[in-house]
């Protein structure tokens, strides 16, 4: 049997729970909005202006150096079987000294960043 | 495929979704009476005998609750984010072995099906949680959510790293991405023992990924109420909630397949069928309960300590343990 339709009868059955959750309280739920209700929760005061502002931009410098681990993480991954499996020890070092080339990369951008002050969040 | 391997596959996946349904119910409730129990109080003891209807009655009144979707909302985003909390959650459960090959009639196994990818399949589906919170905090259009959001994202994918790291020290050992041939690999040693520190790293960091306490900053009630889920209401809100106990659960069931042996173990007398089942189960019901203990104990964490202690430490200490982890097992094997 093909592995993945295991994966997809999941799916379907995630999205057959949510939609008959969602459609089955729906005939039940009750609906009179009114203005308080439907204003956006600040713990009872009335809102003032909306979210769609700038924010700070240390959470950009996360997201890029997050895509730039994660791409070499992935790379490390069929490494990682590989290695398992290498049967003589020369292949081993020269996939081990391989590696480590590789993670000091990643160990540069580590540094760069720390230097930079972006995991510093509570400097100004 | 015959009917028979279809209809067996099809039980299997309505076994799991009760699973997946049965979680929150069992495990808030647990939650409240543990956390009772810890500060010296009952908890809740008046919905039935011992207070075992709770959730039960919980459920009921969430399902029965007004769907309020603010008017300054994106709709249709603001729609979808609770699909992408839940389908997720439940999809990563196809790929989780309950217990070794049992004869049911025939020889099955007690998953779902046995990806020859199946941690990276697991990872992948938990990168996508990021969406969920950030989806439905940013579509809500409120400043609670907003913060929620942005503070979720970033520690979703700043932990995401650690604990990918943490899995590859993990196939070095078993040289497969199979959870099922991860569990065979520990027949003789757990993986505990030569992966102490990987261990470690991918509890501290499934703990983060889960947004539990004490890395709850997403949710924290005293500063931003409850984060990217405040505008919910109803049976969407209790979307979030069946999400973040199935996670919890599967971060549990993880840790016991990647870590602690998976099913093996000796031969319970008396329970010889399902030993497999019943240690599985023993393992992952008491990371659970760490979960909980873990609730009870820890103040929550500052953001700035948040961050500076998963890039500053949890990472140097992560790619530390793969080199370490790969020449040990270079020189072992």
């Amino acid at each position: 049997m093909p592995p993945y339709i295991g994966v997809a009868m999941m799916i379907i059955l995630g999205l057959a729970f949510a939609g008959a959750s969602i459609v089955g309280a729906g005939l039940i739920r009750p609906k009179h909005p009114t203005p308080g209700k439907m204003d956006a929760y600040e713990s009872g005061v009335p809102p003032t202006g909306d979210t769609r502002g700038r924010h700070h931009v240390r959470f950009y410098m996360v997201a890029m150096l997050f895509v730039v681990f994660d791409v070499e993480l992935i790379f490390l991954y069929p490494w990682a079987v590989r290695f398992a499996q290498a049967e003589d020890m020369a292949e081993k070092v020269t996939m081990l000294v391989a590696m480590i080339l590789f993670v000091t990369l990643l160990a540069v951008a580590d540094i760069v960043g720390w230097k930079m002050g972006v995991f510093d969040w509570s400097k100004e | 495929m015959d009917l028979v391997s279809t209809l067996a596959l099809l039980a299997k996946g309505l076994v799991v979704l009760l699973i997946f349904l049965a979680a929150p119910l069992i495990f808030v409730l647990a939650e409240r009476k543990i956390l009772g129990r810890i500060q010296s109080r009952r908890g809740p003891n008046r919905v039935g005998p011992l207070g075992l209807f709770q959730t039960v009655a919980d459920g009921i009144k969430l399902g029965t609750k007004e769907d309020i979707i603010p008017p300054a909302a994106d709709r249709v985003v603001f729609w979808v984010a609770p699909l992408f909390m839940v389908i997720p959650a439940i999809a990563a459960w196809s790929v989780i072995p309950f217990g070794p090959m049992v004869e049911i009639g025939r020889e099955t196994g007690l998953w779902i099906t046995n990806l020859n990818v199946g941690i990276l399949f697991v990872l992948a589906l938990g990168s996508l949680n990021t969406y969920g919170p950030v989806m439905s905090g940013w579509s809500s259009n409120s400043k609670y959510a907003h913060f929620g959001a942005l503070r979720s994202g970033a520690q979703i994918i700043s932990y995401e790293l650690t604990l990918g790291l943490a899995v590859l020290a993990v196939v070095v050992y078993a040289g497969s991405f199979s959870l099922i041939d991860i569990v065979e690999s520990q027949r003789h040693m757990w993986l505990v023992a030569p992966q102490f520190l990987g261990f470690l790293i991918f509890i501290v960091s499934g703990v983060a990924e889960t947004n539990r306490a004490p890395f709850d900053l997403p949710e924290a009630e005293t500063e931003i109420v409850a984060g990217y889920f405040v505008e919910y209401t109803g049976i969407r809100f209790a979307m979030f909630f069946i999400a973040e106990y199935a996670n919890m659960f599967l971060m549990s069931m993880l840790v016991t397949v990647l870590y602690l042996g998976g099913w093996n173990g000796f031969t319970i007398p008396g329970l010889e069928g399902v030993s497999g089942v019943v240690w599985t189960m023993a393992k992952a019901l008491t990371l659970m309960f760490g979960y909980f203990w873990l609730r009870a104990t820890l103040p929550r964490l500052r953001y700035d300590q948040l961050m500076s202690f998963c890039w500053k430490i949890l990472l140097p200490l992560g790619v530390l343990n793969l080199l370490v982890a790969s020449v040990l097992r270079m020189v072992w094997s």
